[in-house]
């Protein structure tokens, strides 16, 4: 019809305007056997399959939460030894002395404790910049490279962090970085000699470049679900970007940034073979920043394998314990802070 | 403060990328110089001997991450299929959904030490089987909540429409909407294996590391992560370099499959419902 549009066409034929009878409701043939018809039939024998691969998705489900249970489970009765032996002043005690029996786990909570705030007081400020840069002021073209860039990171295994801090970090720290802090904020205590250029700030450097990605995409996920609206209304009433950002933006989001913070703070308290790798792997409490560490998760790496008799075990599976639950109240409070303000939209998996 | 404010962005951006150009940057130039062909075909030699390589860690990660996926990809899919189809909005969908997101924090070394206990300890010797439960645990939940997402996208209408031909709702399932999701599903699984192939610390006590070759499960077995960590804190100059040529190759490997499934999901293989 198209093709011959230009084409007069000879006496169209008119539709006559009268009805017509009606057309006769045939009734379909009583037992005419469709496929479908079939396949219906054959159904009701199958029937049981619909519940078996229910079953089947269920108790894989299920064993989600059975590998939770059994990892508390296991974790709480094979540390029995040291809780019976030590009970709470196994978190307080300083003293970590496998020969004579002896173990407290106060230096490594404070080595872990203290690593992590650091890395997230570092990690922080910049992981925020580069949300808002990636989200408002980064020229379009450039904007999936970069963030593609710092994914990259989060892709980068422990182990290869841990390498490249042994053999260009460490010396990093102590040849450069070190000697100018020292000279300038030698006077707080914070940064002493002597300097090995292993110790707890060189681990917190790494444990901060390693949890930039995390905080740094989740915020940025979480501002991403500002509504337009906000900034919009903001702009019109004459607000510049950075008072659009911290009105419209930043205040909206500041729950979610909070999770995500956290969420990073929870990786950063769990993370094993970098800082084992750089933080010197020595039980002291100092104030020393230079001064070598340990934290939970290294001791464990550390001496398990190599760890004696049933209570030096039991210990370590109790310092493995005390990990799990932390980690856990930590994520715990995070997700629901990301998932309060996201409200069910896809975050990422991390 | 508009132009602190952006200027301030910029810089931490570089200020970012400086760590990230310089890891990458130090290891190719490390890992490249000690690239050579004895590194894919041969065992470590021992110490004080020159040469050697990582052959048996290479193919060692391959069973045990083999093993893992065996493990971890049915069962993370199936639970994922569970959530989307199942126990959407029940109580109980909720309490796997929060215990899944609880077992994804758990950290890598607990994990070690809780299979140690569980398995480890009942045989009274390391194994590679270990290793792979380890690391089939960790996937779980990330396989899981992927193929959840990626099954909430498919379309309702399609599975009414199946289900109104009166076809079974397990093939629902199987045959429309995990098919429609495949994509994404794949994608999930490549970046729950990348994330798994770097990992150490679960394998410290289980797989504990061998320095010859084995394919039995039942045994101790060389993965490419414990060898470089070993090879790392050793104070050999010879062996740091294998330590570098081993990372270089980790990474290309994790590399190659993040690329791919970014590749893959911008291709509009993730069109679906986004």
């Amino acid at each position: 019809m198209i093709q011959s549009g230009f084409v007069k066409l000879p006496e169209m034929a008119v539709p006559p305007e009268d009805d017509g009878p009606v057309a006769e409701l045939v009734p379909a043939p009583a037992a005419a056997p469709s496929p479908i018809r079939a396949f219906l039939h054959q159904r009701s024998a199958g029937r049981w399959a619909d519940g078996a691969f229910g079953g089947l998705m269920l108790v894989c489900a299920l064993s989600i939460f059975a590998i939770v249970l059994l990892i508390v489970f296991v974790l709480v009765k094979n540390s029995q030894l040291s809780i019976h032996a030590f009970g709470w002043k196994f978190f307080t005690g300083s003293s970590w002395d496998p020969v004579s029996g002896d173990f407290g786990a106060l230096p490594f909570i404070y080595g872990t404790v203290l690593s992590s705030v650091l890395a997230v007081a570092m990690a922080v400020p910049l992981s925020l910049c580069v949300a808002i840069f990636l989200l408002e002021i980064c020229p379009r073209p450039l904007r999936t490279p970069i963030a593609f860039l710092t994914e990259l990171l989060a892709a980068i295994p422990s182990v290869v962090y841990g390498l490249w801090a042994v053999f260009v970090l460490v010396p990093l720290m102590r040849d450069q970085v070190g000697p100018v802090l020292e000279k300038w904020l030698g006077w707080t205590g914070l940064f002493a000699e002597p300097n090995f250029g292993v110790g707890m700030l060189t681990a917190s450097v790494i444990l901060a470049i390693m949890i930039f990605p995390v905080i740094s995409s989740i915020s940025r996920d979480v501002m991403k679900a500002v509504p337009i609206h906000q900034r919009e209304a903001a702009l019109a009433l004459g607000a510049t970007r950075w008072e659009m950002l911290r009105m419209s933006v930043l205040r909206n989001s500041r729950l979610g940034i909070v999770g995500a913070v956290i969420l990073g703070l929870g990786r950063a308290l769990g993370e094993t073979m970098a800082v084992t790798m750089v933080i010197g792997n020595h039980p002291e409490i100092s104030k020393n920043l230079f001064a070598p560490g340990y934290t939970l998760a290294s001791v464990i790496a550390n001496e398990f394998s190599e760890a004696t008799g049933d209570l030096y075990l039991s210990a370590l599976i109790e310092i493995g314990l005390a990990l799990f639950l932390v980690t856990i109240v930590v994520n715990a409070i995070a997700r629901l802070l990301v998932w309060a303000v996201t409200r069910g939209e896809s975050v990422r998996a991390v | 403060m508009n132009h602190f404010v952006t200027v301030l962005a910029v810089v931490s951006t570089v200020l970012v990328l400086v760590p990230l150009v310089a890891i990458l940057g130090y290891l190719i130039y490390k890992g490249a110089s000690s690239l050579n062909l004895a590194f894919f075909t041969h065992v470590p030699a021992p110490v004080g001997e020159a040469g050697g390589g990582m052959a048996n860690a290479i193919v060692g990660s391959g069973v045990i991450l083999g093993l893992a996926s065996l493990i971890g990809v049915p069962v993370g899919i199936a639970a994922g299929v569970y959530l989307a189809e199942y126990g959407h909005g029940t109580h109980l969908g909720n309490l796997v959904r929060f215990t899944a997101d609880v077992l994804n924090g758990v950290p890598a070394i607990v994990m070690g030490i809780s299979v140690y206990a569980l398995i480890v300890a009942m045989q009274h010797h390391f194994s590679g089987f270990a290793g792979g439960v380890a690391l089939a645990i960790m996937m779980v939940p990330t396989i899981t909540r992927t193929t959840e997402e990626m099954l909430a996208t498919v379309p309702h209408a399609i599975r009414e429409a199946a289900l109104g031909l009166g076809i079974p709702k397990w093939r629902t399932v199987m045959s429309i909407s995990l098919r429609t999701a495949s994509p994404g599903i794949i994608t999930g699984c490549m970046l729950a294996f990348a994330r798994v192939a770097g990992e150490t610390a679960p394998l410290l006590f289980t797989a504990f590391g061998n320095q010859f070759w084995s394919f039995n499960l039942n045994e101790p077995i060389a993965a490419l992560p414990l060898q470089i960590y070993v090879y790392a804190v050793s104070p050999y100059d010879e062996w740091h370099r294998l330590a570098w040529a081993g990372a270089l190759v980790l990474i290309v490997m994790i590399m190659t499959a993040v690329t791919l499934v970014r590749i893959f999901a911008n291709r509009g293989a993730l069109k679906g419902g986004h």
